[in-house]
């Protein structure tokens, strides 16, 4: 596996193990009038790839690929639209070699 | 269950597993919580390891511990589209019975530590996220909230050891909420291949031996960050970080980044074949001194990433959370032993300790380099740009007089930086920012 190509998201992630809490996404989007800035950033730097557009052009997320670090709610702290709590004790990302 | 514990640590990392091991190994009742399916699944670093700060909890550590390999090289890159320009220090002085820096992996490493941790008599409960503190009347904290059934357990201090994205003591007022400029967003990647391999291409002698390569320039994109690639026994770490407020405004996607730095041509050989097993994101404090919240209150006291112990500069930060951890574990004990409660009056002395230990000194010393890098983003690119520029004007034998080639270098420097003066200023405010 040479790095030529850049692997896709899916991939990326396919090595990570994840113990998913379904039904209960631990990330939340408080949707408000219109997108901010800071939201929409987030479809390119959130590294898990969890922010995507929506058919109707808003801001989605998927968030079982959640590496739990922290960056949208940071990035959005000011704007109020992530609602942001650790994955029930258990679930979520489990690192194997950290 | 005893209901009440001398002391409750939030997390077991290297800062709450530093902690819990001090208060236990001193016999005092220390319940550690993590939300992990097993201590350190949830750990992320680079990873070097810092025999200093360990020995200081775990003399002996060295016996059992999983380490990958032992730093007897360290370079240091500066990266351009096409180049990397270098200084590398190996010394045989590092192949030493007790070796300095080893490399990690942080999942069976936080294993290990937190079976210390147990074995010196703490109780460790897992999969368990503490949710929210709980405080009298008076608004001292008296104990911990968790989102498993039964209420809340009580101690007479609990250590925040619960990282650079805990919200426990935000949520409860103790520290402020992050700034996107006081921390940076690292994605890494682990990349496997066989032990013969790695020891080949880093001209490593001993199988132990280890090399870090610590990358700055334009591996960041003009971005505030650094790469980084560490030698595992069996694999390669190579990742990179930059600030969340960088990210925030180039949006540049941070597995690009790394893919770029992937593909430079310094290092696409160095990974040729390997297999890519883990990628993980993580956030590093990078505020320094400035950014230091408060630390302790009354039956609380923050230790590791959540106090934004990082120096960003030397790229340390486990062997401050190992440090502070102890030296929270160390007054607790000293408070018990005299009959004293931890007050915040009383917890003085766990900031004490710190002011006169390098975690403190050393952080005060470049307590000015955020800012300075924040607000002079092109001392990362310029300069390694021009000196780039330069050794290659220097090395290449064209028919041009070296006379005109210092000319050319000087220019070089000149037109990265835009002018004299834009030398001279930045000269003054690394001097400062340094001293």
């Amino acid at each position: 596996m040479t790095e030529t190509t850049a692997p896709k998201m899916e991939e990326r992630l396919y090595q990570n193990r994840y113990l998913v809490d379904e039904g209960r996404p631990h990330i939340r989007i408080r949707q408000q009038d219109a997108d901010s800035p800071e939201l929409r950033a987030l479809m390119s730097i959130c590294p898990a790839g969890c922010y995507v557009e929506g058919a109707d052009g808003r801001v989605e997320i998927a968030s079982d690929g959640c590496m739990e670090c922290g960056t949208c709610r940071i990035v959005c702290q000011a704007t109020g639209e992530i609602e942001w709590s650790y994955p029930r004790g258990g679930y979520g990302v489990l690192f194997k070699f950290g | 269950m005893a209901e009440h514990f001398d002391a409750i640590v939030v997390g077991a990392g290297p800062s709450g597993n530093a902690a819990a091991y001090t208060m236990a190994k001193a016999g005092l009742s220390v319940l550690q919580i993590d939300r992990g399916e097993y201590p350190g699944s949830k750990n992320v670093q680079g990873a070097i390891l810092y025999a200093d700060a360990l020995e200081r909890v775990i003399p002996d550590f060295r016996e059992d511990a999983p380490l990958e390999r032992h730093v007897v090289e360290q370079r240091m890159w500066f990266l351009d589209e096409t180049s990397h320009t270098g200084a590398h220090y190996r010394s045989d002085d590092f192949n030493e019975a007790k070796p300095n820096r080893y490399t990690i992996l942080r999942a069976p490493f936080d294993k290990w530590f937190s079976s210390k941790v147990r074995e010196a008599g703490a109780i460790l409960i897992c999969e368990t996220t503490v949710t929210e503190l709980v405080k009298d009347a008076r608004g001292r904290v008296i104990g911990v909230l968790t989102d498993r059934e039964g209420g809340a357990i009580y101690a007479d201090i609990v250590v925040l050891g619960e990282g650079v994205n805990g919200l426990i003591g935000q949520r409860a007022g103790l520290r402020p909420e992050l700034k996107p400029a006081h921390v940076a967003l690292a994605v890494k990647e682990t990349h496997f291949l066989p032990e013969e391999t790695v020891r080949e291409r880093f001209n490593l002698q001993g199988e132990e031996d280890g090399v870090v390569i610590e990358v700055f320039g334009g591996v960041s994109s003009g971005m505030v960050g650094t790469g980084f690639l560490y030698t595992n026994r069996e694999s390669i770490s190579i990742g990179v970080g930059c600030l969340i407020s960088d990210f925030a405004e180039t949006r540049i996607p941070p597995y690009e980044l790394l893919d770029r730095f992937k593909a430079h041509p310094s290092v696409a050989p160095l990974l040729k074949g390997s297999e890519m097993k883990e990628y993980v994101a993580h956030l590093i404090p990078e505020g320094g001194y400035n950014a230091i919240p408060r630390l302790t209150g009354d039956g609380w006291a923050i230790i590791g990433d959540a106090g934004q112990f990082v120096n960003a500069v030397h790229r340390e930060g486990s062997n401050l959370a190992m440090t502070t951890g102890r030296l929270v574990g160390e007054t607790v004990v000293q408070l018990k032993a005299e009959g004293k409660p931890c007050t915040d009056a009383n917890l003085k002395l766990y900031r004490d300790k710190l002011a006169g230990s390098f975690v403190m000194k050393d952080l005060k010393k470049y307590r000015k380099v955020p800012a300075l890098l924040e607000k002079n983003k092109h001392l990362l690119t310029a300069y390694p740009n021009a000196m780039s520029q330069a050794l290659q004007s220097m090395l290449r034998v064209d028919g041009a007089s070296k006379r005109e080639k210092e000319g050319q270098a000087l220019a070089a420097l000149k037109k990265n930086r835009g002018s004299w003066a834009g030398v001279a200023t930045d000269m003054f405010k690394l001097a400062r920012a340094w001293r």
